[in-house]
């Protein structure tokens, strides 16, 4: 992968996350409940894999060569079903007006008898990291390690309380599963409070480099950083890759960032409007060209 | 008498019958499914040779996984080979998996839809001298209940070979229920065995009394059956391996002949085979019944003849159930 992108690439992908951060937004008004800091906190992880860094076919998500992505915390799934709806794999308005709704195929929590283009069913914190581990060694077994598939596990910082979690973890880096990628959505805070006063982490990055992973620590909201630590992550061959990506939980709208309150909430229609105009005029640095 | 088409082992009931494992079929099966199907892999926790998967791995290497005692990776990890269309079968104890993964196996298997086979050795009080934290009597209780989920629990060796075949060439999750100790081998190769299919072994002249048992219980039916033949009380004997999906259409059978029915099996009372059983006769065909099991308490150390025993499981519990039954 190329290590440098280019300028018109990163305003590309910006342009593009702030289109997921409206459209969650949208949805998550009209749901009426749901999570807000998280799915905003990461839309630019998002932004970045759908329309960069992940190999992948939104016309067929079937694609047996597709890198997967398994979204481990399956509560900020406003964010992977946005991403998904924006590069092509469904229709937006669909994502926007029908979340958490009965019968949409956009279910509270992902899953795939409804939405089989995930990959995962999720919710119950914790095994991701274990199912794309597995997803790893099955990929092993089948084409060694010369493999050129990538498995990304999206995951959150409280789930680490989890011991699932480092269950996953021990054996990945036992099998040095050099094609898996965990991405920690580090953003300090989790329903009950601050993930430090919760259950402490830290020191978080010595924990996986004990465990045998490669490890990376990036601002998240940088295209350039995440481009290069994705980037870095494909290029290790003796070990699993986890990139701590420091994020701000609600990121794009200041009401919301850094908020342990909009952790598990949803805009009510006033709070939703302040977003939409925030996003949409960049915090009020450019004019907002639509409504 | 006994059914002929069942092709009971004629050593059974004579002093030559054949002791195996339960467990051990369940190893033979797995090597016997890893040789036609390359997509089958195997997952232990840290009871390779116990659960008897080290067949399997010895022949296999590369595709087995050794995941050490955490079994919620095991679960997990297992899920995500299936994404990548592997067939993965998991082994450990019952009481470990899936006593303890539960919620794994519930969202990452079945929720997921992912056709992960669990193989819980060590099931039932008869596991003996290792005491109550390992014998598991409740693991048939919370796997009926998800949906997706076959649940089998072989009678003997043979049959676990069986259905440990029969289980890799299904598309759902499943869970294969062993047991530890010896137990006398009923069944033949020639005996038949599907998924899903209740065998009558044994059927009396005019039966007064069904007896409906499932794993190694079904050998204490048939000797009890025997017993109560010499006291003229004839009866049938349901080998009910099946527990989900539930043969309904044999269990109505057996009890609209006889009309009444008595289920055994090592497991708690509550939720287990014969909870099943009364949930389909309470709605379809109601007929006095009982039900033999563990009375809501923990297991214990002890031979497992002496547990069985204590538990009231025995050839003589069950010839005391069916005159209770028949005098009620």
């Amino acid at each position: 992968m190329n290590l440098h992108l280019h300028d018109d690439k990163i305003k590309f992908l910006e342009i593009k996350a702030n289109h997921i951060r409206e459209s969650i937004i949208r949805a998550l008004v009209r749901a009426g409940s749901g999570h807000t800091a998280g799915p905003l906190g990461m839309a630019d992880i998002f932004s970045y894999l759908y329309f960069h860094g992940l190999r992948h076919d939104p016309k067929n998500p079937g694609w047996p060569d597709r890198d997967r992505l398994v979204l481990s915390n399956g509560h900020i799934c406003p964010v992977l079903y946005s991403a998904m709806a924006h590069s092509g794999y469904f229709e937006v308005s669909e994502f926007e007006t029908t979340l958490r709704k009965f019968g949409s195929i956009f279910q509270g929590h992902p899953h795939r008898d409804f939405l089989p283009a995930v990959e995962s069913s999720s919710g119950p914190l914790g095994s991701g990291l274990s199912k794309a581990t597995g997803m790893a060694l099955a990929e092993r077994i089948d084409h060694g390690k010369s493999s050129s598939k990538f498995f990304f596990c999206l995951m959150s910082d409280g789930e680490l309380d989890a011991g699932n979690s480092w269950e996953g973890a021990l054996l990945a880096g036992k099998e040095k599963l050099h094609n898996l990628i965990a991405i920690i959505d580090r953003n300090n805070i989790q329903i009950d409070g601050f993930t430090e006063d919760i259950l402490p982490l830290e020191p978080l990055a010595d924990k996986w480099k004990a465990f045998g992973w490669h490890v990376q620590q990036i601002d998240g909201h940088n295209f350039s950083d995440i481009h290069s630590a994705i980037g870095e992550a494909q290029a290790v061959f003796d070990a699993p890759s986890v990139i701590i990506a420091r994020t701000i939980p609600g990121k794009g709208v200041k009401e919301f960032e850094r908020k342990v309150e909009w952790h598990g909430k949803s805009p009510n229609k006033e709070e939703a409007a302040m977003a939409l105009k925030e996003l949409r005029t960049l915090g009020g640095k450019i004019t907002s060209e639509h409504e | 008498m006994l059914i002929k088409s069942q092709k009971i082992s004629p050593k059974f009931f004579t002093e030559k019958v054949e002791m195996l494992p339960v467990r051990k079929g369940f190893g033979e099966g797995l090597l016997i499914a890893g040789e036609s199907d390359e997509r089958i892999v195997g997952l232990c926790a840290d009871l390779t040779e116990s659960t008897q998967m080290h067949l399997f791995r010895n022949k296999f290497p590369h595709r087995f996984v050794q995941i050490g005692v955490a079994e919620q990776n095991l679960a997990t990890v297992a899920s995500g080979m299936s994404a990548m269309g592997k067939i993965p079968f998991i082994s450990s104890y019952a009481m470990f998996s899936p006593g303890r993964n539960w919620e794994q196996i519930r969202t990452t298997i079945c929720y997921n839809n992912r056709p992960v086979k669990i193989a819980g050795s060590h099931a039932g009080v008869s596991v003996g001298p290792d005491g109550g934290t390992h014998q598991a009597i409740e693991d048939i209780a919370i796997m009926r209940v998800l949906p997706r989920m076959v649940v089998i629990v072989p009678c003997d060796s043979i049959q676990a070979r069986k259905a440990t075949i029969a289980l890799a060439k299904t598309d759902l999750p499943t869970y294969l229920r062993l047991a530890r100790e010896k137990t006398a081998v009923l069944t033949t190769d020639k005996s038949p065995f599907k998924i899903g299919k209740a065998e009558i072994l044994w059927e009396g002249k005019k039966p007064k009394v069904a007896i409906i048992a499932c794993g190694p219980m079904v050998v204490n039916a048939l000797l009890a059956a025997k017993e109560l033949m010499k006291k003229k009380i004839e009866v049938i004997v349901v080998n009910n391996h099946t527990i989900k999906p539930l043969d309904e259409k044999t269990i109505i059978a057996v009890a609209k002949k006889t009309g009444r029915v008595i289920t055994i099996e090592e497991h708690q009372r509550a939720g287990g085979m014969g909870s099943s059983i009364a949930e389909l006769l309470a709605e379809k065909f109601p007929v006095p019944m009982e039900i033999m099991g563990v009375q809501d308490r923990f297991g214990q150390s002890g031979t497992p003849d002496e547990l069985i025993e204590y538990y009231g499981l025995g050839v003589n519990s069950i010839i005391e159930k069916v005159q209770k039954i028949i005098a009620r």
